[in-house]
């Protein structure tokens, strides 16, 4: 996925030369996961820019390059360090179209790696789609493999107004497959349906897509046929996916590493019982994370949900 | 071994025209009458747009309203010096730069009365809309200044603030990128003395705004900012600096809100009225027609021309605001994004036909289905639910 990524960037930075990179680390080290390696050497220091220490700053400036007509992609580092950005993002990045009446926009991506599952240090380890989901005017999107990324990627540079795109750093380099090297966009709003089934929904995205097949295929020795939803892209959601599937499965299980207050799922869930209500089997259920602090990394693996608490998901909702 | 001197550095202060209205003949700028006039005439005009502005807060004609009486001349002595391609970020309490910047009067008044497209800048006019949040408007000055510098365009940024903004992480992150970068944009404080209730003195505890520039690596400078020809001065020194390369400039204006923080505070609540008596004194219109008058510019008869000429321009705004129609209820979803999402547009659609906020598939209302709809193969024997097996549409109304 860092390749497909760093292809993304390289590829939209050649087509359109508005489109700069910035962040911490991001030039002469090509980034803490080398997700813009090579980038530097290639666009040269005034569209590959190490800048300071200074989230808030880089997503502030970026609001003020993407107004006056460039397409700033700022990189924060971690997912726990967005917080110094938002809000730049909500008081401004996300409502100055509204605002301004349509006569300004912020076409401007924020990158950052999301998520648990490496053993980070504390606060590197957080999944915090729920804030920019929430808010109007953002779209974000949270691939699962390197060729929704790349598309993904290439779709947030090229819209007119602000997204956030969230890397799963537990599967920066887990999950491998064939690329298409030509310039191609997703669009957003579509999920993927990544397996098909009859009895379950598992609705996942980012890192948990993984775990959601893994526990499919267990499911398999069990006789029970789940079905796995890569949303993809978290908002806009593709409601029509979802309650398509529900409708043929009647049953359903959110899978998010987010706590589980006011996650991503509780939305989903929401959506199911207003579109879909009449073709449940059984509740909504959802496997997250827990309402607690990211925990240090000895307690991580008990935090996040893994295969065998999908497992038990799934055989609930069956059983209900 | 004895300790040696890392750094030093020295804040320098800036008037050129005194409270008597006395000028230093070498620091006063050349500027032609007509121009002198024309800055007096803007001034005037921000003062009584202001006074009508407030009386319209308290007859309900317009909501909240924050006074700009007392820094005219901050606004005025700087905004003058830029072209329109020049990007302009105010705060909330910059009419007086607006009026300037070409921005009409009844936009203004439609700001202030609750309507964004008082927001929308004049036709080829680089002002951003009003910033609320104290000083995050800052940062977005050092981006677009920066794309500027990034394009090899010499136009700059000029980012009005106040002293309660220079305790906030925006301005210091975004001093912090201008210097590492060295962007053209001006950083031009107007230090009123009061964030709300809170004096200066409970913001930093340095003794001026214009020394935190020292720790950036930045030019700063502290001037009296009831003296348009000190504005004058430094802004100009400071947009030859951004436009031949070589950085940016905090100027900490010395001045004073001579009004209440906004038409909801009470300023006597927290300070005296012989302070802001003090003040009154050095007001920045009272100084300035000495100037003209020193330089023959000025009379009764002009004053009171320009008086009528303001009052017939304000009233006349009004009257605009007064007759613009109400905004579209559309308008409150059109500008989410360049093209709105299906979540988005349907909330919109659901809306227009008079559903209401919620946007659910509209079914007719089911009633008391619980114990009348046929049993369905559920996975626990017994348990009753309402049957759509067959349907594909999930606004089609069940037939019990």
């Amino acid at each position: 996925m860092v390749q497909a990524i760093n292809a993304a960037l390289g590829q939209e930075m050649q087509a359109d030369a508005r489109v700069i990179v910035l962040g911490e680390d991001v030039g002469r080290d090509g980034g803490v996961f080398r997700v813009t390696e090579g980038l530097l050497e290639k666009f040269g220091e005034n569209r590959v820019i190490d800048t300071p220490l200074s989230e808030l700053g880089i997503v502030g400036a970026s609001i003020g390059l993407a107004v006056n007509g460039m397409r700033p992609i700022a990189e924060i580092q971690f997912d726990g360090f967005t917080y110094a950005g938002l809000d730049q993002l909500i008081d401004h990045a996300s409502r100055i179209r509204t605002r301004s009446r349509g006569a300004y926009s912020c076409p401007l991506v924020v990158r950052f790696p999301c998520g648990g599952g490496i053993h980070a240090p504390e606060h590197h380890s957080e999944s915090p789609e729920t804030y920019f989901v929430h808010t109007p005017g953002l779209k974000v999107v949270c691939p699962s493999t390197p060729g929704d990324a790349k598309g993904l990627l290439a779709s947030c540079v090229q819209d007119p107004d602000p997204c956030i795109f969230m890397e799963p750093k537990r599967i920066y380099r887990a999950v491998k497959e064939e690329v298409n090297e030509e310039r191609y966009t997703i669009p957003f709003g579509v999920a993927k349906g990544v397996r098909e089934g009859e009895d379950v929904t598992l609705i996942a995205w980012g890192a948990m897509v993984r775990e959601c097949v893994k526990a499919a295929d267990q499911l398999e020795a069990e006789h029970v046929s789940c079905e796995v939803l890569d949303v993809r892209s978290l908002k806009p959601l593709d409601v029509n996916a979802i309650v398509n599937s529900v409708k043929k499965t009647g049953r359903v299980l959110v899978v998010h590493e987010a706590p589980k207050t006011l996650g991503l799922g509780a939305e989903i869930v929401a959506l199911i019982q207003e579109h879909a209500f009449l073709s449940l089997e059984a509740p909504v259920g959802r496997v997250t994370g827990f309402d607690v602090a990211m925990p240090l990394y000895k307690l991580e693996e008990a935090y996040l949900p893994n295969v065998n608490r999908i497992v038990e998901g799934v055989r609930r909702t069956v059983l209900f | 071994m004895p300790f040696k001197s890392a750094a030093s550095f020295e804040v320098k202060f800036l008037q050129v025209l005194n409270e008597k209205g006395e000028v230093d003949s070498k620091l006063e700028p050349r500027i032609s009458g007509e121009r002198l006039k024309q800055f007096y005439e803007w001034m005037v005009l921000a003062r009584v747009f202001d006074e009508k502005a407030i009386a319209l807060q308290r007859q309900g004609r317009i909501g909240t309203y924050a006074s700009v009486r007392g820094q005219e001349a901050c606004q005025v002595g700087s905004a003058c010096l830029l072209n329109d391609l020049d990007w302009v970020f105010p705060a909330f309490r910059e009419n007086a730069a607006l009026i300037v910047r070409k921005t009409p009067l009844k936009n203004l008044l439609l700001y202030w009365g609750g309507d964004e497209r008082g927001s929308v800048p004049p036709l080829g006019v680089r002002n951003f809309p009003v910033a609320i949040p104290v000083s995050s408007q800052i940062p977005h000055a050092v981006g677009a200044a920066w794309a500027c510098r990034l394009r090899n365009e010499k136009n700059v940024s000029l980012v009005y603030f106040g002293d309660g903004a220079t305790s906030r992480g925006d301005f210091h992150e975004a001093l912090n990128f201008a210097g590492v970068f060295k962007i053209p944009v001006i950083f031009l404080c107007q230090n009123n003395q009061y964030a709300i209730s809170v004096p200066r003195s409970r913001q930093s505890a340095a003794q001026t705004l214009a020394q935190k520039a020292v720790a950036y690596g930045i030019e700063g400078i502290q001037v009296d900012g009831n003296d348009l020809l000190a504005v004058y001065v430094s802004v100009q020194e400071a947009l030859e600096r951004a436009r031949a390369g070589k950085g940016p400039t905090l100027i900490e204006c010395f001045t004073y809100r001579l009004g209440d923080h906004t038409t909801s505070d009470d300023a006597k609540r927290y300070r005296t009225e012989s302070e802001v008596e003090e003040w009154k004194k050095k007001d920045p219109l009272a100084r300035f027609e000495l100037y003209l008058a020193s330089k023959k510019l000025f009379s009764k008869e002009y004053q009171s021309e320009v008086l009528e000429r303001a009052q017939a321009l304000v009233d006349q705004a009004v009257q605009e605001y007064e007759s613009v129609p109400l905004p579209a209820v559309s308008d409150l979803f059109n500008y989410v994004a360049a093209q709105l999402d299906a979540n988005v547009s349907m909330q919109k659609a659901r809306y227009l036909e008079g559903v209401g906020a919620q946007d659910v598939v509209p079914v007719t209302p089911v009633v008391a289905p619980l114990v009348k709809g046929p049993a369905n193969q559920s996975s626990k024997p017994g348990k009753k639910r309402v049957s759509l097996e067959g349907s594909s549409k999930a606004d089609e109304v069940p037939d019990f």
